[in-house]
């Protein structure tokens, strides 16, 4: 029993180690060592081009339905003019930055995972060390960059479709004066909130990319030791980024 | 995938993203590069309850500038000064009218200008000397029972 518990203690605080030891060798090499541009373009294509549908229809949904709850709650007030100001507000705050970096620990953190995984179960990533090249400069940072160019990008994106899509229901549909929509949004808006944002969800670009490289990485082995491991990586970094995103807005506010 | 089309792709992708970023910063975020076509002058005011920064200036009911930001009087201690940033080329003279009115149900706040017949105009960090604070509606209806009107 007490050996157990001990067991789990050292071998958590062994993970921690490794994974803080990870993160800072990824950025050192990002600084030392960048890789190489083509290999950061296709990363980005990947995390970044691949993931704008799926971000523009999430964006144009959460807008449509933060149009119509905050209607519901603003008409009550008789105040449905600061309609634009609610939801430009809680995309730029909150919802863009995590919701982006949700979908893209969905779609590409998941990802990422599983082709370090693979790589590491086949012994790539071994034959990669052998040949004296740095598996960290092929596979690991370009991803570490693309993701942080990509995030703040997706979420400015989220934005903005997320907008309009309160603009579409909240104007097109419930009959908001089209002119207090945009004009209570500019006024309310300022540039600590849009910063703040922006922040985030660089942030979060550096956590899917650390957790995603990290637990592919160290797979166990087998197809079972990758599947482990990507479930973990989505499940870990959709925790953190949410963790995260409390302690960082307290901070920022 | 040759290199042609994938540069395009990611290119296409990070046009957008700097659009929209660009949108929701300068549009939204009111980030101003440079100082921006205005000048600031001050105003005195007993209270600004209710007043915020980025709230309206108007003359005659157009808007011609903003309420920059808003301080505790160093010099009295007891008064609030409020900056206000107007648009060059609006011309305000020494002897205006600052007054702190309200707009609307919900109650915004904005500072209605008036200009007077002076001949001197206000530069950049100069002081408007009349203003009318904004009026505290519990306090008429306090002196109003209480008989002092």
């Amino acid at each position: 029993m007490v050996q157990a518990l001990g067991k789990i203690t050292i071998s958590s605080v062994r993970d921690l180690g490794r994974a803080g030891w990870f993160l800072f060798y990824s950025i050192y090499m990002i600084v030392r060592r960048p890789g190489h541009p083509a290999q950061v373009l296709k990363q980005m294509r990947f995390i970044g081009t691949k993931s704008l549908f799926v971000i523009v229809l999430t964006a144009a949904f959460t807008g449509m339905v933060l149009g119509l709850q905050g209607y519901y709650t603003l008409t009550k007030f008789g105040s449905e003019g600061m309609l634009g100001t609610a939801v430009a507000l809680s995309l730029i705050r909150e919802l863009g930055p995590v919701l982006a970096a949700l979908m893209v620990t969905g779609r590409a953190g998941s990802a990422i995972t599983a082709e370090i995984g693979i790589m590491r179960i086949t012994e790539q990533i071994d034959a990669l060390e052998t040949m004296a090249l740095d598996p960290f400069k092929y596979l690991v940072t370009p991803k570490f960059i693309a993701a942080i160019i990509s995030l703040p990008l997706l979420c400015a994106i989220f934005d903005v479709v997320g907008i309009y899509g309160g603009w579409l229901v909240g104007v097109k549909l419930l009959g908001v004066n089209p002119g207090a929509y945009f004009y209570e949004m500019e006024k309310a808006v300022v540039w600590r909130d849009v910063y703040s944002g922006f922040a985030k969800s660089f942030s979060f670009g550096l956590i899917i990319a650390w957790i995603g490289c990290y637990k592919g990485y160290y797979a166990g082995h087998g197809a079972e030791g990758v599947s482990k491991a990507t479930t973990e990586s989505v499940v870990l970094t959709s925790v953190l980024i949410l963790v995260w995103d409390y302690f960082l807005t307290s901070v920022l506010l | 995938m040759n290199m042609a089309k994938l540069e395009m792709m990611v290119g296409t992708f990070m046009i957008i993203g700097i659009l929209c970023l660009g949108y929701v910063s300068v549009k939204l975020g009111k980030l101003e590069f440079g100082a921006g076509d205005y000048y600031t002058v001050k105003a005195g005011f007993d209270s600004v309850s209710g007043l915020k920064p980025g709230a309206r200036v108007e003359v005659a009911g157009v808007e011609v500038g903003k309420v920059d930001r808003i301080a505790l009087d160093d010099k009295s201690g007891d008064r609030a000064l409020a900056f206000l940033k107007i648009k060059n080329g609006v011309k305000i003279t020494d002897d205006v009218i600052a007054s702190v009115r309200t707009s609307g149900i919900i109650g915004d706040k904005f500072i209605k200008l008036k200009p007077g017949g002076s001949g001197q105009m206000l530069k950049n960090n100069d002081t408007i000397r009349e203003t009318e604070s904004a009026i505290d509606i519990e306090e008429l209806v306090s002196k109003f029972i209480h008989g002092k009107v």
